[in-house]
């Protein structure tokens, strides 16, 4: 499996009228081929934000202050905006998180998923691309394709809704899928639905996936590998098992114990403790040491770098470095 | 979509005949009379009475309003007392062209310069583009039409003299009252739609379609524009009939024979016939447009064709 992306200090900041935001800081993953991704954080952790920056799709105020992002031998940072509009939506595409406002109201669905064919394959015939949408269609789990192809959105459910909003997105067989919390907004028994349809697409076309998430369910069930944002830093990234038994980083321990278990039925739900950083003015050291119970003095002046657990485990945190080892256990601070 | 719009036109029907009566009963109570005084005065009670008969106004009013009912369900608005001999109908037939022909042009006038400016301003958010239409908006609303006619009329007209500054005699005397009249839509317009378009720009489905690939500028046209005039077409039924039925000080600024100025001497002159003529006129007038502009919304948005279907 050879790298499809690679994206390197990647660092955004937002401007608002109360200051710049620094949601994306110093991020760097790597996505493999055929391979699901799993991105998981609270809101704000500037998971959206990232993938927005990769397609070049970020709002007005927002901007790439560094990094890059490697595709196909070109950083997208630099593409002209032409370029961009050729990557965007044929190599790669993106799912959003609330399929009852991602699609136009007044446009035919049909419409909707012919416009991706238009704009990037502009040889094909009207007759081969209407063709191409009800394929697609049907593909997605639309029964009836021929009658839906000229409904409108209002006319759909959420859940159909979504997989409308999936067919546009595969419309041109992109590379990468990016789809920014895909299930959220979708009743429980339409995500599971949802989740199968998209596990069955990668199969079929081999896509490379990028999945936004704050739902550990879901990353167990579709991703290959995780990793883990917090306060704009991404601050572990593994394995998908390796995740799960091995968490090195203290803000994914807090994460995975605070999922509702049988066992501890009639317990309260274990929360960590605090708030998540201000990204205006964002701390010195680890964004997750105000909130650590391990918490350390270096981890309020200098920020981690990545330590290597194996297997291509990788953690931000101070603990893991060799001369922290005494305090393993957090017998002192 | 068939039973909808009958169901329309008979509350139309309906309206309109609570209007009549209204209006009916309240002009009559309006002091005066058709009849100038001195020349009425002079003559015999005898000779009162028989004037009164002829113009039907000796019955008590409750069987003129009878009559009247009766006749206009005939068709027959009848004649005018001021424009002797002219039925109702012809007398406002003349004026209306003046004040349609003025009406359309500030509409389409302020809608197109609306629109755009709208569109660009939301576009361009925060910039000078931005500012310079809000800056118009709130002019053109403000200023008062009378005021920006005769500003026009005497720049243009007299001081450069570029456009005829009055008068009916050829096309080039309506352009300068069209302008002046097409500031207020056209500032209504541009504040309505740079108001929408800012709010569609920011919905999530604008963000799919730049996920697509697809320019700014087909965005902007396929994707935003669309949902955004949607509720500016609402806005367009009352400006229609404001614009179309006259406005009294332009025409009077450029002394255009419209129907703004008919209407108000026969007020002035207590013609009965031609009052309730130009009132129901109006009043269907009125109605009619804003159900054509319902009818033109469920066309642009499928979700209100839907809704309408049900209701039905």
């Amino acid at each position: 499996m050879g790298k499809l992306l690679e994206v390197n200090n990647l660092t955004i900041h937002i401007k608002t009228h109360k200051g710049t935001v620094q949601a994306v800081r110093d991020v760097s993953f790597v996505l493999n081929e055929q391979e699901t991704l799993a991105v998981v954080g609270e809101s704000g952790s500037g998971k959206s934000i990232t993938m927005k920056g990769v397609m070049g799709i970020l709002p007005k105020n927002g901007k790439v202050v560094g990094g890059n992002v490697m595709f196909q031998g070109e950083d997208l940072v630099k593409c002209s905006e032409q370029k961009m509009q050729q990557v965007r939506g044929s190599e790669i595409a993106m799912i959003f998180q609330d399929p009852m406002t991602s699609l136009n109201p007044t446009m035919k669905i049909g419409k909707q998923i012919e416009e991706m064919l238009k704009e990037h394959k502009k040889d094909m015939s009207a007759e081969a691309r209407k063709a191409r949408v009800l394929e697609l269609l049907s593909m997605v789990g639309i029964s009836n394709p021929e009658a839906r192809y000229k409904q409108y959105p209002h006319q759909l459910s959420g859940g159909m809704r979504q997989r409308i909003v999936i067919a546009i997105a595969l419309a041109c067989d992109p590379k990468i899928l990016i789809a920014d919390e895909p299930t959220t907004a979708l009743d429980v028994t339409i995500q599971a639905q949802i989740l199968d349809l998209m596990k069955e697409l990668q199969k079929k076309t081999k896509t490379s996936i990028i999945i936004i998430t704050h739902n550990l369910g879901v990353v167990a069930n579709i991703a290959d590998r995780v990793a883990v944002m917090y306060g704009g830093k991404m601050v572990e990234t593994a394995d998908v098992t390796n995740l799960f038994h091995n968490p090195c980083h203290e803000y994914t321990r807090g994460l995975l114990k605070s999922i509702p278990r049988e066992e501890s039925k009639g317990e309260s739900l274990y929360a960590i403790p605090g708030t998540p950083p201000d990204l205006m003015d964002p701390p010195k050291g680890c964004p997750f040491a105000a909130r650590c119970e391990k918490t350390m003095k270096v981890c309020q002046e200098f920020m981690p770098d990545y330590f290597d657990c194996g297997s291509g485990h990788r953690s931000a945190c101070w603990m893991l470095d060799e001369r922290a080892k005494n305090f393993r256990g957090g017998e002192s601070s | 979509m068939l039973k909808y719009t009958l169901k329309r036109l008979a509350y139309i029907l309906l309206t309109l005949w609570i209007v009549i009566t209204c209006t009916f009963f309240l002009m009559k109570k309006l002091p005066g009379t058709p009849f100038d005084p001195e020349h009425f005065s002079i003559m015999s009670p005898q000779q009162q009475e028989k004037v009164l008969e002829m113009y039907g106004l000796n019955d008590p009013v409750p069987v003129q309003y009878i009559k009247y009912l009766k006749n206009i369900l005939r068709g027959d608005f009848g004649t005018s007392y001021t424009y002797v001999n002219q039925k109702v109908t012809d007398v406002i037939g003349g004026r209306l062209g003046p004040s349609a022909l003025i009406g359309i042009q500030a509409v389409l006038l302020g809608l197109a310069v609306g629109l755009v400016l709208g569109i660009l301003a939301a576009w361009r958010h925060n910039t000078a583009i931005d500012y310079v239409t809000m800056i118009i908006a709130v002019l053109g609303v403000s200023v008062p039409n009378f005021v920006a006619a005769a500003l026009l009329q005497y720049y243009i007209g007299l001081k450069w003299g570029v456009l005829p500054v009055g008068f009916w005699t050829n096309w080039a005397c309506s352009i300068l009252p069209s302008i002046a009249l097409s500031f207020s839509p056209l500032a209504q317009v541009a504040r309505f739609t740079r108001t929408e378009m800012l709010d569609v720009l920011d919905q999530d489905y604008i963000v799919t379609a730049r996920a697509k690939g697809i320019s700014q500028f087909k965005v902007l046209t396929r994707h935003a524009i669309r949902n955004s005039i949607i509720p500016v077409i609402t806005i367009l039924g009352p400006i229609v009939v404001n614009l179309m039925t006259g406005s009294l000080a332009v025409e009077n600024i450029y002394s255009i024979p419209g129907i703004g100025s008919l209407f108000v001497d026969c007020i002035k002159a207590n013609d009965y016939p031609v009052i309730m003529g130009i009132t129901v006129f109006y009043a269907a007038f009125y109605m009619l447009v804003v159900l054509l502009v319902d009818l033109a919304y469920s066309l642009i948005d499928p979700r209100i064709r839907l809704a309408k279907g049900k209701e039905d």
